[in-house]
């Protein structure tokens, strides 16, 4: 296959992967739908035969017996407080089992994955280096990298609600950059000649990654206080998300992530600056905007430990943090002037 | 990193971290002992779970203010000063500077700056006339060295050393210290979990002491540090969060200083250097020298360097991106103080270091080999002048200036064409279409009259002044002499029998960015020490754990708990794993202790720590 070909091939796999994302979107759009129906049915049930799983759990110190070995009884005293109290989690989130609209909707982001993955190494065998030296290539690896992020997140903790954000974001961002951005492939100019493409610029796509699940989280954070205020009754589908705090935590060690991975950025991106332009830092406007965003998530984590500032008032911050990161990628890198104009348009 | 956020009155104790207060106060000072207990009451002001400067945590009482109504203590100018600096160090200050900083850098990114975009300035001035003076009044185009952006910076970092000082005196105090006393209820704890070993006879190590020398030794192999109170251990861990915070913020000072230091001692210089030519590293050579406040001459270490050759390479094949450079080759000569000479090459993204400098490859383009030769035979001129590049196809742009040993002093302004074609629109102007020499021709306007060189007044060797000069060929010249076309070897004749010119030849001429600054290297160290302090200071947990041995009637029984101190989601885990270790040291089957501690990590669902612990959580990053 010619370089060409290959450039092609990646192309018909783009809008594949994003004809499968959308029916992920769909699914994903569907479930939250169907927890809304959900929440509703536990809300009528709860409020019928007194909750029998809180009687079992307000039972004090139970004792339960877990073992009798070697002649020797060992006896776990279980107590009401460290079964959760007051502020456990809402209902359902725990135990939720994934709906049949979520699992449908995970293997095709999966399955979408696996195309967009396909995509972006087939661009990168055409070019014959890493696939992400310009917009195109960069919006290309970037949002395929969001996915992964979102599907590792979801490894470990449930954050499955964040599924048709993150498929629509990964849609819209997906379609803009393939659309707009695209470009044929090009060698890389001289300047661009350096490993530190590789670790800069691949770095700052995942930092990116995880600060769009962190927005994300911080939304849906607003979103459940804004309900625990009473200000949102509708929205039902929120009953099966976490609760504000836990959302809070969530997104707070995402973003530690994303800021951690920034912080490499920003210091790999000056020695590479020095090596190529002759000084480690310029003020060139891309290295503002990145200045930026870093100073924008240092004050979100310094503000969870703010009297005042903890809560709404730092989510506001993660999403402003990501709307710059969004800013930096999108109209920075097309109108402003600066050294890294590489976007190729 | 956390500091009290508390609106510390003035004349109350300073506190740079509730964290170290909890610390002092400690857990509940009842008796653990046994028989002490007193299990039903909690101290809210000595809370050990409420971090003083928690959201949810009691202020502290302001002294001398009254139950109702404010009253402002009487401050005299020193209570001013501490109560300024109170406000400058505490947290809402430091986070409300954070994002005046942020705020600040932005408009440097709208506005060209002068120091890495001077054109873009001069641009900017003649497209905005009215704008300009305004913008330029308020510093916006030397944004990052303005008063203004200073003043943030500088507030910050003020604030940020009176938070590390004390802050880091309380660590080494924190270092020092021994573990607190055993709360007396740790049932309120996270990952708290109670095991009752039933049997317990005298000499079947089931007993307090030796339960509690077991968890003792178990802790001190895992890292912490322990204090063993009656029938309780405490231990404490990850002193090296603190470490790593403290280290990260302290790095950034160290980033700071070691810049402001690396720019006033060093410099940075440009030279464009023809293809033969020599540069020697002294102050006359280069054509822009910024030096750093602190320089001196003596600085430069006297080196030279001689451009032998320089290559270039242009994408041929890829029909998207023909004519795309893909690679910058200088190859120099370098003649060190001592006489050694090497051979060496600059690319662009690897530098020369040398004497003490790193030289760069910032730029390239044509220079042009020019002879100008008066009707009686003398050459009033013969140099080469770099061109500047205006395209991606090298057209390129320079000026000639003959003030002397013609009849007229004359200027000319050239065009040069790597690969010449005619635009086809009948205007016979031309275009580049390649950067690399296929159809070299060089066309130059000339200007006779006064150069304004006499004024006295410095002159850009790229510009020609053209008031006071008349147009004798191009394109508005009165008598319709056309621009003098010429290709290399060729030569032409000077309209009104002035003389002729040769165009001698084309040669490359490199750009480079001469770059000394001495404490680079120590920017980068306090970097790194940045990143590894703010790795630790996120990811180290910092936490206690305490396990607790009583005798009851039914056995021995033995209780785990655990204090998050900062952000630690694994903490009823690590509280898990502390009992199962322990029980299974205690004669537990391993597969037991295990599930045990499973049950209970199971039964508070996730891993956030509820109830209590919840509470207790503090963040100090």
């Amino acid at each position: 296959m010619t370089a060409t070909d290959l450039a092609y091939y990646s192309l018909v796999a783009v809008y594949s992967a994003m004809a499968i994302y959308t029916i992920s979107f769909v699914a994903y759009a569907l479930d939250l739908a169907k927890r809304s129906g959900d929440a509703q049915l536990a809300a009528k049930a709860a409020t019928a035969p007194a909750a029998v799983g809180a009687d079992a759990q307000g039972a004090g110190a139970e004792r339960v017996v877990t073992a009798s070995a070697g002649g020797r009884t060992v006896v776990l005293d279980r107590t009401a407080t460290a079964a959760g109290g007051a502020d456990a989690p809402r209902a359902s989130s725990s135990g939720r089992r994934p709906s049949r609209f979520e699992r449908v909707a995970t293997s095709m982001l999966v399955l979408g994955l696996v195309v967009h993955v396909v995509s972006v190494v087939f661009r990168g065998l055409a070019a014959g280096r890493v696939p992400w030296a310009n917009m195109f290539e960069f919006s290309l690896t970037g949002t395929a990298i969001i996915v992964g992020v979102f599907l590792v997140v979801r490894v470990f903790v449930d954050v499955s609600y964040l599924g048709a954000y993150v498929t629509g974001l990964n849609l819209i961002l997906l379609a803009i950059g393939t659309v707009n951005y695209y470009v044929a492939v090009v060698p890389l100019q001289p300047a661009l000649q350096s490993a530190w493409l590789v670790i800069h610029v691949l770095v700052a796509i995942i930092g990116t990654g995880f600060f769009a699940i962190a927005a994300g989280l911080s939304a849906a954070q607003l979103v459940q206080t804004k309900r625990d205020q009473a200000k949102l009754a509708n929205l039902r589908f929120m009953d099966t998300l976490p609760g504000a705090d836990r959302l809070e935590d969530l997104a707070y060690r995402v973003a530690l992530v994303g800021f951690v991975l920034w912080t490499f950025t920003l210091i790999a991106g000056a020695v590479w600056a020095e090596r190529a332009w002759g000084r480690y830092w310029g003020w060139d406007t891309k290295e503002v905007w990145t200045f930026i965003i870093w100073v924008l998530y240092a004050g979100y984590i310094h503000a969870r430990a703010t009297r005042g500032w903890r809560g709404a008032r730092s989510s506001w911050l993660s999403i402003i943090g990501f709307a710059a990161v969004m800013f930096n990628f999108s109209v920075v890198n097309v109108f402003f002037k600066g050294l890294h104009a590489y976007s190729g348009l | 990193m956390a500091r009290s956020s508390d609106r510390t009155a003035p004349g109350s104790r300073h506190d740079p971290s509730g964290q170290h207060r909890t610390a002092e106060q400690g857990p509940t000072p009842q008796g653990t002992a046994a028989g002490l207990t007193a299990d039903d009451e909690t101290d809210v002001t000595g809370d050990p779970l409420r971090p003083s400067d928690h959201v949810d945590g009691v202020a502290a009482p302001a002294p001398g203010g009254g139950g109702d109504g404010v009253t402002q203590p009487r401050l005299g100018p020193i209570g001013y000063l501490r109560f300024f600096w109170r406000q400058l160090t505490s947290m809402k200050t430091a986070l409300f500077l954070l994002m005046l900083l942020a705020v600040a850098a932005i408009p440097g990114s709208l506005v060209p700056q002068r120091t890495s975009d001077p054109n873009g300035v001069v641009q900017y001035r003649t497209e905005h006339p009215d704008l300009f003076p305004v913008l330029d009044k308020i510093g916006v185009f030397d944004t990052y060295a303005s008063p203004w952006f200073s003043a943030v910076y500088l507030l910050l970092f003020i604030s940020l050393i009176g938070c590390i000082v004390p802050r880091t005196k309380h660590h080494f105090e924190a270092l020092r210290a021994r573990p607190p006393k055993t709360p007396a209820r740790l049932s309120r704890l996270a990952g708290y979990r109670s095991v009752t070993i039933a049997g317990g006879a005298e000499g079947s190590g089931l007993d307090p002491a030796s339960a509690v020398a077991a968890a003792r030794a178990q802790l001190r192999r895992a890292g912490y540090r322990t204090e063993v109170f009656g029938d309780s251990v405490s231990a404490e861990r990850g002193y090296a969060r603190e470490t790593g915070n403290l280290v990260f913020h302290s790095a950034l000072v160290g980033v700071l200083l070691t810049v402001g230091i690396g720019g006033g001692l060093g410099y940075t210089g440009q030279r464009v250097v023809v293809e033969g030519q020599t540069f020697t590293n002294a102050l006359v050579a280069y054509d822009s020298f910024n030096p750093g406040r602190w320089f001196s001459d003596s600085q430069l270490s006297p080196y030279s360097l001689t451009l032998d050759r320089f290559t270039t390479k242009y994408e041929e094949e890829n029909r998207d991106a023909i004519g795309q450079p893909l690679d910058y080759t200088a190859d120099v000569t370098a003649r060190t103080q001592d006489g050694d000479s090497s051979e060496q090459t600059i690319k662009v993204n690897s530098p020369l270091a040398i004497g003490g400098s790193n030289v760069y490859l910032l730029g390239n383009g044509y220079a042009m080999d020019l002879t100008v030769t008066a009707p009686d035979g003398t050459e009033p001129f013969t140099d080469t002048i770099p061109f500047l590049p205006q395209n991606a196809d090298l057209m390129s742009q320079g000026v000639v200036k003959v003030p002397d040993g013609l009849a007229e002093q004359i200027g000319m302004i050239g065009f040069f064409y790597p690969s010449a074609v005619d635009t086809e629109d009948g205007s016979g102007i031309m275009a580049s279409s390649y950067p690399d020499l296929l159809n070299p021709v060089l066309s130059l306007n000339v200007y006779e009259g006064d150069l304004g060189l006499d004024d006295g007044v410095p002159q850009s060797v790229y510009s020609l002044t053209t008031d006071g000069m008349t147009e004798i060929a191009g394109a508005a010249a009165d008598d319709g002499t056309k621009a003098l076309k010429l290709t290399p070897g060729e030569t032409a004749d000077l309209p009104g029998g002035l003389g002729t010119v040769t165009f001698n030849g084309v040669k490359r001429f490199a750009s480079l960015d001469v770059h000394h600054d001495p404490a680079q290297l120590w920017v980068l160290g306090f970097a790194g020490l940045t990143f590894a302090g703010l790795l630790t200071a996120l990811f180290v947990p910092r936490r206690r754990v305490w396990v607790k041995a009583s005798t009851t009637d039914d056995g021995l029984r033995l209780e785990y708990a655990g204090l998050a101190r900062g952000e630690d989601p694994t903490l009823v885990r690590a509280v898990g794993d502390v009992a199962s270790r322990h029980l299974t040291t205690m004669g537990v089957p391993a597969d037991v202790a295990r599930d045990l501690a499973r049950e209970d990590s199971a039964s508070t669902s996730n891993d956030t720590p509820t109830g209590p612990a919840r509470r207790g959580r503090k963040i100090s990053s």
